[in-house]
């Protein structure tokens, strides 16, 4: 454990990253963008409200709208922060020396994927006294948005162990990016698209004195990280799915199993991959 | 100590590697000549264990490079022949880096790593970005991190190459004292007379194949079948080159550039080039220097590989 903590891989890397001025005009930038997205729906709210009040479901309105906006920003920026770990390190031709030292290759994984991603984490820290305006007006319990930031940083894992993977089975960081992107548009939009498209089968052919169930929504869904983090708001939602799919099993630890699974052969096919297996020619 | 079993690599048809077999002494410097792509890199990446072999082996002190990576990286010093830097990273944290990639204590680091810096000149650039220093700074550089972790054997892919007479030279000078230290160091270079100032042996290798093997006298010695000599004469150059001329031995003779001189190709022993002089002076040629002009290793190079390249 010591060794990881002190591991230079990730000293370097948080030594690279976080002494570019860049790095911090970005969380600048972003935080600005969401306050005045914050304080203009505040605005908006109190105006368009006769009595002048922002009331607390209106509120919870605007965490909800919040949580999507990070959702998406995680899922936009997480492929872009590790799809060129490895690719990038091969192109500057500093990944072959890197390989020759003797820091295992777990190590060097790991420590890319936590360093690429601890940008974001920060990104996602920084805002949390923007969430606390949502505290002022009531609406949303501390406890939601613990699951929520926590369901930030378990999907930010998974996704960012794709974009390692990719990095390292692809030599090219601009395809490796473009592939990455590809599947966490797949996983982003297009589950949802399929789970629409599965539902609206099993409501148009359904109808019958014995209500038939389709069990193909629950898996598109299962793997869907914005239907995910709305059933946490609207478990409503969730009953309706679970009547037409049959299938009872919480659905969020459905995600919770998939994307573990995901994110443990990512992890260790990246492992296996990034030095050649001198055994086999 | 490293030893190369019937090492080779294949891509598809292509025969980057064939059958290289090689056994370098503890301490000794093996100069690795050849044209570009001729396989050296291969070898190298191989025996760094950045690339498998298609087949045959290779030990680095002992250790199996297929069945003890790590064992042979912990003896290894490589320095690659493109190398890339890490920008905003200062000398002295990039030596640190890679220092403590090898597992190499801090205290043990902050005393080794200033060391290191004298030894390629540049404990003066210790605070500098490494991406803002000179190409020979950042060769020096990369040398010192591959001596980071005291390695026994050092694997140097073309140290000196697109260098600065200057840089060549204080490069140079560091492999000597890395000589002097007791490396065992694998290097290859294009720049072949100072391989042959600074190896003990050489090794010649065209299409993935050693062809030549040994010290460099040995290796020019397997030149002297034929050897180049010049003849100067005060007076009547013409009266030596009808002498020459007819000797069996001799061959495409002509009157050089400089006056009074001719220069032919000889091909026969020590013993007969002795004889021939002899006659030269009694059959009253006014020579005033009779000389063989020494094959430097470029000459060697060029010699041996043109024979391959031919069958």
């Amino acid at each position: 454990m010591k060794n990881f903590v002190i591991n230079p891989v990730l000293n370097k890397e948080f030594k690279l990253r976080f002494r570019s001025f860049k790095s911090f005009l970005g969380i600048l930038f972003y935080l600005l963008a969401l306050g005045l997205i914050i304080v203009g729906f505040v605005f908006i709210e109190s105006l368009s409200n006769t009595t002048g009040f922002f009331k607390p479901d209106q509120s919870r309105t605007i965490f909800i709208m919040l949580s999507f906006l990070q959702l998406a920003l995680i899922l936009f920026i997480t492929p872009g922060l590790t799809a060129g770990v490895i690719s990038s390190e091969r192109e500057r031709q500093t990944l072959n020396i890197l390989l020759t030292t003797t820091q295992s290759s777990a190590s060097i994984v790991l420590s890319k994927l936590i360093s690429s991603l601890s940008y974001l984490l920060l990104l996602i820290v920084a805002s949390l006294p923007l969430y606390s305006f949502v505290f002022l007006f009531g609406g949303i319990s501390p406890g939601q948005v613990l699951i929520t930031i926590s369901f930030y940083m378990f999907t930010m894992l998974v996704f960012g162990s794709l974009g390692v993977l990719f990095s390292t089975l692809i030599r090219k960081t601009i395809v490796s990016m473009v592939t990455t992107y590809g599947v966490t548009l797949f996983l982003a939009g297009g589950t949802a698209f399929l789970t629409i498209i599965f539902m609206q089968f099993a409501n148009r052919y359904g109808y019958s004195a014995t209500p038939s169930t389709n069990p193909l929504p629950y898996f598109t869904a299962m793997l869907n990280p914005a239907i995910i983090l709305f059933s946490t708001f609207e478990p409503d939602f969730i009953r309706e799915l679970t009547t037409n799919t049959g299938i009872k099993f919480p659905l969020w630890i459905s995600y919770l199993i998939s994307y573990t699974v995901i994110f443990i052969a990512a992890i260790l096919l990246s492992i296996k991959k990034l030095r050649p297996n001198m055994k086999k020619g | 100590m490293i030893e190369i079993i019937d090492l080779s690599k294949r891509y598809g048809n292509f025969t980057a590697l064939n059958s290289l077999n090689l056994q370098i002494e503890k301490g000794s410097v093996f100069g690795f000549v050849g044209q570009n792509g001729a396989g050296k890199s291969t070898t190298f990446s191989i025996l760094a264990t950045l690339l498998a072999p298609t087949s045959g082996t290779a030990y680095i002190n002992g250790y199996n490079i297929q069945k003890e990576p790590k064992m042979v990286r912990r003896q290894l010093g490589y320095m690659p022949d493109f190398f890339g830097v890490y920008d905003q990273l200062k000398a002295i944290e990039y030596l640190h880096f890679y220092g403590a990639s090898y597992g190499i204590p801090l205290a043990e680091r902050e005393k080794l790593i200033p060391q290191l810096l004298d030894l390629v000149n540049l404990a003066h650039k210790k605070d500098s970005y490494v991406d803002l220093l000179s190409r020979g700074m950042k060769q020096r550089l990369c040398l010192a991190r591959s001596l980071i972790h005291d390695p026994e054997v050092l694997i140097l892919d073309e140290p000196a190459s697109g260098l600065d007479p200057r840089a060549r030279v204080e490069m140079r000078e560091i492999l000597k004292e890395l000589k002097n230290m007791g490396k065992t160091i694998l290097i290859s270079s294009h720049i072949l007379p100072e391989l042959a100032e600074m190896c003990d042996t050489i090794g010649i290798i065209d299409q993935g194949k050693l062809v030549a093997e040994g010290s460099v006298t040995e290796i020019q010695a397997q030149l002297k079948g034929e050897r180049l000599i010049i003849v100067k004469t005060y007076r009547d150059i013409e009266k030596g080159v009808s002498f020459f001329e007819d000797d069996p031995n001799v061959s495409k003779l002509k009157i050089g550039d400089e006056e009074q001189t001719l220069r032919f190709v000889y091909k026969g022993s020590d013993q007969e080039q002795s004889v021939l002089l002899k006659k030269a002076i009694i059959n009253d040629i006014a020579i005033t220097s009779f000389s063989e002009i020494e094959t430097d290793l470029e000459d060697v190079f060029m010699e041996i590989t043109k024979g391959v390249e031919l069958s």
